[in-house]
This record gives C-alpha cells, sequence and structure tokens, in this order.
C-alpha cells in the first residue's frame, strides 16, 4: 500500500497544502484581474477586447494541463492500482471540462469583434473542441458502468489513448488548417508580446493553477466521503 | 469404457493460498486456501452469491484476486493468465453458442480456439453421442432448446484434452441418462489425472472433497482502508 | 460406449505425437481460426457486413439530396462525404464486436484462448475490417461516380481508404471494448471513439483532394500511415486490457 493511498493521510496533506493554495489563488487572481483588466494597456489592433486573451490563454492552457493530469492519475492508477489516482482522475476531468469550455467560449467572445463570427474553424478552437469532446467521454464512461473501479479503469485506460491520440490530432488540426486558410487568421499571441501583457497572463496562469488545486483536494476528499460513505451504508445492511 | 487415458496429463498440484475477492465492492470470500492434486474432485459447496462463480472465475484468471496466491504448479495464476498455460476448460452459465452456426461448427471454432486445429471428426462425433446430440450437429444452434445447448456446452469437456476443468453448475437441466454420460466422463477424466472443480447443488455420483464456501465468508464485507 | 474419439493422442502443450509442427502452442491456426469465424459470423444473418455496405450506400445517396445536384458541389464535397460516411459505417458496425461474444459466453472462451487477448483482439479486428470495411472500400468508385467524384482521383479514393480504414476498425475496437458490457453502449462508443478519428479522417479527405487538384498526395498517404501505425500499436493492446475489465 503506498502512503498516500490511505485516505486518512491522504486527507492530512490535503487539509495542510489547502489554505496555502486558497491564500495564492486570492492574492494570484487579485492581482492578475487588476492588471488585466485595468493596469495593462489596451492592444493597438484588438483594443479592449485584448482583455478577453488573458482569460482565455490561461484556460486553454489549463484544459492540456488538466487532462495530463487525467492521463498521468489514469496511468498511476492501472499500473500500480492506486485507488486515489483513479479517484483523482474522476475529480480532475469536470475541471478540465470547465476550463476547456471556458476556452472555447472566451474564444467565440473574442472572435466576434476579431472575425466577425463567433465560430471559425481556426486550429486552436477546433484542437480545444475535440480536447473537450476527449472530456465528455471520460466523464461519461465514468457514469456508464456501475461499479466505480471498474468504471476507474476503462476511463483510464480511454484517457491514455486519448493522451497518445492528442498530438496527433492537434498536429492534423494544425495541418487541416493551413491546408484550408491560407491567409493566416489573427493569431492570438504574436512572437512578440509586450511584457506589460505577458505578466497578467502569467499571473492568471498561476492563479488558475492553485484554483484547480483547491477544487480538485475538495472534490477529492468530497470522492472519499461519498466512499465512505457507501462503506457505512453496506456495513448497516450487513447489521 | 474401453480402456483409454493412460494418464497422459502433465498434471500439476493446484494450490489456493489466503485467497480472498471482492466483487462490486464488497469483500466475496477471504483466507480461502485448498490443493487439487491428480485425479482430485472438488465440490464448491455454498448458498446463492456465497462465490462459488467467483471463484472458479479466480482460477480462470477472469477476476482478479485480491490478497493471497494461487499456482499451479511453478506458475503463479495471481501474476500470469492461467490462459498461457492451456491447463484448463471453462464451462460458466453462457452456452458460449453463436447461433446462426451450427453445432459442428460450434464445436470446431472452440477447439481451434483452444489449440490452433480442428477436432479430429471422430472425435466430434464421439462427443455428440456422448450427450445425445449426434442428430443434431449439423443443425444451427439457435434451433436448440435450451438443454440442448447446456450438452452442447458440456461437449467441450469430451472435445480437449485438459487437465483441469472447471464446471460451473454443469446439472442444471441435464435429464438423467445424460448425468450419466457426465459422471462417466468425470469418472474417466480423474482416472487419467485429471482434476475437476465444479460448482454444484446437485450430486453428480462421483466422489469428491467439498469446500464450503460459508467457511470463508469475509468478517467485514468491506475495504476498511476507506474508514 | 465406444468412445473413439479417446484414440487421440493426449496433449497437453497444443503439441500433437507425430505432428511435424515444433513445440508449442500453435498461435497461427489460432488466429486464423478466430479470422474465420468473425469473417463466417459478419456474413452470416443477422451479420455486420450487409448492414455496413447497405448503410453506406444508402447514407452518401442522401447527400445530394441535402445539398442539391450540381456537379460540382457534389464533386467539391464528394471526398468528405464518402469518407465520413465509411466511418459512421465503421462505427455502427463496431457496436458489436464484442458484445455478441459478451452476451452469449463466447467472450470466457477466447479469454481462455493460448493466443492471449490482445492476439484475440487483434484476430478480431483484422477479421472485421476484411469483413465490413474492405466491401465498403470496393464499393467506393461506385459512391464516388454518383458524387462526381473528380476523375483523378479515383484510384486516390482506394488507396487513402485502404490505408486509412484499418485505423478505423484499430481505434474503434477500443471503444467497443471499453463499452463492451453497457447496454446500449453504441452511442456512448460513438462519443469515446469519433474524436480519435479525425486525424484519419484529415489526412485521408486530404490526399483524395490533392489528387483531385492535381497537387502531392504523398505526405498525406505518409501521415494516414503513421496514424494506423500508432492505431496497430494501441489498438489490440487497449481492447485486450478493456476486454478484461469486462470479465470480471
Amino acid at each position: 500500500m503506498h502512503r498516500f493511498a490511505n485516505p486518512a493521510e491522504f486527507n492530512r496533506l490535503a487539509d495542510a497544502i489547502l489554505p496555502w493554495a486558497k491564500v495564492v489563488m486570492a492574492a494570484a487572481f487579485l492581482y492578475g484581474l487588476y492588471l488585466a483588466l485595468y493596469a495593462s494597456p489596451a492592444d493597438y489592433q484588438q483594443g479592449e477586447s485584448v482583455r478577453i486573451m488573458y482569460i482565455h490563454v490561461p484556460a486553454a492552457w489549463m484544459a492540456m494541463f488538466t487532462y495530463m493530469v487525467v492521463a498521468v492519475a489514469s496511468f498511476t492508477a492501472l499500473v500500480w492500482r492506486h485507488p486515489l489516482a483513479l479517484l483523482a482522475g474522476k475529480a480532475a476531468a469536470p475541471i478540465g471540462l470547465v476550463f476547456t469550455g471556458l476556452a472555447l467560449l472566451t474564444g467565440m467572445l473574442w472572435g466576434k469583434p476579431m472575425w466577425g463570427t463567433y465560430w471559425v474553424w481556426d486550429g486552436r478552437l477546433t484542437s480545444v473542441l475535440v480536447l473537450f469532446f476527449l472530456y465528455l467521454g471520460y466523464m461519461a464512461l465514468w457514469r456508464a458502468l456501475d461499479e466505480e473501479d471498474k468504471a476507474g479503469r476503462a476511463a483510464s485506460i480511454l484517457a491514455l489513448v486519448g493522451v497518445v491520440n492528442i498530438p496527433i490530432i492537434k498536429f492534423s488540426v494544425d495541418w487541416w488548417n493551413t491546408l484550408h486558410q491560407p491567409a493566416s487568421v489573427m493569431r492570438m499571441d504574436g512572437p512578440s508580446m509586450p511584457v506589460e501583457m505577458l505578466w497578467p497572463l502569467l499571473t492568471l496562469a498561476v492563479a488558475y493553477k492553485a484554483y484547480f488545486v483547491v477544487v480538485l483536494l475538495y472534490r477529492m476528499k468530497l470522492e472519499i466521503n461519498l466512499r465512505k460513505l457507501s462503506v457505512l451504508s453496506s456495513l448497516e445492511v450487513q447489521g | 469404457m474401453t480402456g483409454r487415458h493412460h494418464s497422459s496429463f502433465e498434471t500439476r498440484v493446484l494450490k489456493a493460498d489466503g485467497l480472498a475477492t471482492s466483487r462490486g465492492g464488497r469483500r466475496v470470500f477471504e483466507g480461502l486456501s485448498f490443493e487439487l492434486h491428480a485425479g482430485g474432485l472438488l465440490y464448491l459447496r455454498g448458498p446463492n452469491g456465497s462465490g462459488k462463480s467467483t471463484l472458479l472465475r479466480l482460477v480462470a484468471g477472469f477476476v482478479k484476486a485480491r490478497a493471497g496466491t494461487l499456482t499451479y504448479g511453478d506458475s503463479d495464476w495471481t501474476v500470469n493468465a492461467p490462459a498461457y498455460d492451456a491447463a484448463l476448460i471453462y464451462a460458466g452459465h453462457d452456452n458460449a453458442l453463436k447461433p446462426v452456426l451450427t453445432l459442428r461448427e460450434n464445436a470446431l471454432a472452440y477447439v481451434s480456439l483452444m489449440t490452433g486445429e480442428a477436432p479430429a471428426a471422430a472425435r466430434l462425433d464421439g462427443a455428440a453421442r456422448l450427450f445425445g446430440l449426434t442428430a443434431l450437429l449439423d443443425r444451427p444452434a439457435r434451433f436448440f432448446s435450451s438443454g440442448q445447448k447446456h450438452r452442447a456446452n458440456l461437449m467441450r469437456f469430451a472435445l480437449l484434452d485438459r487437465p483441469l476443468w472447471l464446471m460451473d453448475e454443469p446439472t442444471v437441466g441435464l435429464d438423467a441418462v445424460s448425468r450419466q454420460s457426465l459422471a462417466d466422463l468425470m469418472t474417466s477424466h480423474l482416472a487419467a489425472g485429471g482434476m475437476i472443480i465444479a460448482a454444484t447443488h446437485d450430486p453428480i455420483g462421483v466422489d469428491g472433497d467439498e469446500l464450503v464456501l460459508d467457511n470463508f465468508t469475509p468478517k467485514l464485507e468491506i475495504d476498511e482502508a476507506w474508514l | 460406449m465406444n468412445l473413439c474419439w479417446t484414440t487421440l493422442p493426449q496433449n497437453l502443450k497444443l503439441t500433437r505425437h507425430g505432428c511435424d509442427r515444433g513445440v508449442g502452442m500453435n498461435g497461427a491456426g489460432i488466429f486464423g481460426a478466430i479470422f474465420a469465424r468473425d469473417v463466417r459470423l459478419a456474413w452470416s444473418q443477422g451479420g455486420t457486413g450487409t448492414m455496413a455496405l447497405s448503410f453506406f450506400l444508402i447514407a452518401v445517396t442522401l447527400f445530394p439530396f441535402g445539398v442539391g445536384p450540381e456537379p460540382q458541389t457534389l464533386a467539391r464535397i464528394a471526398a468528405g462525404v464518402i469518407w465520413v460516411v465509411a466511418l459512421l459505417a465503421c462505427l455502427l458496425s463496431l457496436d458489436r464486436l464484442y458484445q455478441a461474444d459478451y452476451e452469449d459466453g463466447s467472450l470466457d472462451d477466447l479469454a481462455l484462448s493460448p493466443l492471449g487477448l490482445t492476439g484475440v483482439a487483434a484476430a478480431k479486428i483484422l477479421a472485421h475490417w476484411v469483413a465490413t470495411i474492405l466491401p465498403l472500400v470496393a464499393l467506393s468508385p461506385v459512391l464516388g461516380m454518383l458524387m462526381n467524384l473528380d476523375g483523378d482521383a479515383y484510384g486516390m479514393l482506394l488507396l487513402s481508404l485502404l490505408i486509412g480504414t484499418p485505423a478505423l476498425s484499430l481505434i474503434g475496437s477500443v471503444g467497443a471494448a471499453l463499452t463492451v458490457s453497457v447496454r446500449r453502449g453504441g452511442v456512448l462508443m460513438s462519443l469515446l471513439v469519433l474524436p480519435l478519428y479525425v486525424p484519419t479522417l484529415i489526412f485521408g479527405v486530404g490526399a483524395i483532394d490533392a489528387a483531385a487538384g492535381m497537387t502531392d498526395a504523398l505526405p498525406h498517404l505518409a501521415f494516414l500511415g503513421a496514424v494506423t501505425l500508432v492505431a496497430l500499436v494501441i489498438g489490440p493492446v487497449a481492447s485486450a486490457a478493456a476486454l478484461r475489465l469486462s470479465l470480471e
């Protein structure tokens, strides 16, 4: 048994991390939003709409990052049969789905003033859309099988197949995009980003990460409590 | 019976030590141990839900053991799938017959799945005769009654040579004649040095040891780590 | 009782006395047996062979009704339509790849084959591709004709389908194995598998469009082949792992 496979041990660790993560999250959000919405200049081309980017880009990063977390958790769960890793994947996926949805939504809102339409089959947006579907599949599989353990391992296999395919999907979508839109659309992040724009972006990225840690730990604690509850109720039945 | 089965199996000892498993998040049994030697027959006894089928599926390698070891000779079946040893025949509740294939085709598919080669025609005929299915050999299985399907499923024991037989409720729905055929088949298998584990409520008429699964009911049917 | 079958040599390790084959199991024989069984089942009553083929034909003919019969419009979308419908036909027929075996108990037998579940899955995938997909590929030029496909693109249509569709069977097999114990798992399976089909679709259609536009189709084909190779590595292993879950 691994040290952190013990739920009580995990709970202690989570309780130790949570306050710090909350402080980092609150501070980074406040400072980041101040920079992004107030202290940073408007873009000379995009105008005020550039501020959407500060919400959008870190969300897109998180969408990818969270899928990696799910994949690592899945690998750990399958190879070492680590029960908490299974729960970590289950707890992380909905957070990833929300970040992916946020990235899509803000991308569309940004697209309206920039492209004149909410949806353009832009390479990045399309990749994020496919990622959104991968999250949906992972979560649907968790719900489809009755037995928690089996459902988790099935979803883990899917997550691993997905993670192998993500670079391929990304590459193929970019390939397809350059074929069909030779006049490249405006990129959200140019290669030469001024420092005053980079700083809020990174601060908000830290805030998102801290938010992820907080919500993940709470969701995992919740899952552990639900397990406990089902164990206790089966004890009751047994008498 | 004509003289046959000159103890040609390379039978190894099947040894279970402290086996435990769970199903649907609940412990089914724990601390289960037994040993089976050449010529040994083990009856699994216990009420429904006591884990007879689960134990058979565990020995077949379908269900993972949560604790304990299961070894067949020097082969550890809790680590490596028993399938690779090609040492057992399993017959479960479902009849594993393809409705559109005839009985002959079904039997052929089964034997070649296990050995890569078609069974000799004479052997197939013999197996069908044993369970009174000769007339049905070239009929698609979808026309079979449930009793016929069950007997067709039992034919596998007469089609392959494997030392260990795992039988889940082999007598359900069998008439007296087929039951006798089954008993004869089991007797000759044991005489040849084979081994059988059978989960059954009915007496078959072959002597064997009993493993009462109620004795291995877990003290706590749950994984206490979560408490 | 004369049990004449007993006169056969007894064997444990699947070797037969007097047989000139080497020691060990007859893996090729088992693989062939599974393949033959599945091809046979696909083309017997209730099998997926005719079903997928009819679906392919009917679904493609719907498009002219949807977008209008102008030859230029049809020619522009021909490659995409044929590929998408082939992909859906594949998905529909994969639904029962393992489910039938799961329901009638033969999956237990498959799992006990000395070939191992990975080999079994590979044999079943190959059988699915040969019995269900290959006929679609063979029929595709006819559909190309109906869709007014560019004359230069027919060879590439066949070639891209031949190279690309194995990936559909291989990846789809994982989805089928994961949903084997789910009642009405077909819809769920589509959700799991369709996103993974995106690269194959892109490169497959890209190759045909390139051929029709007189540009170099080779890079598309190379990537299409690469996707299939990756699927070849993942498919059988992941399918076997998923099937093992359903045995418990």
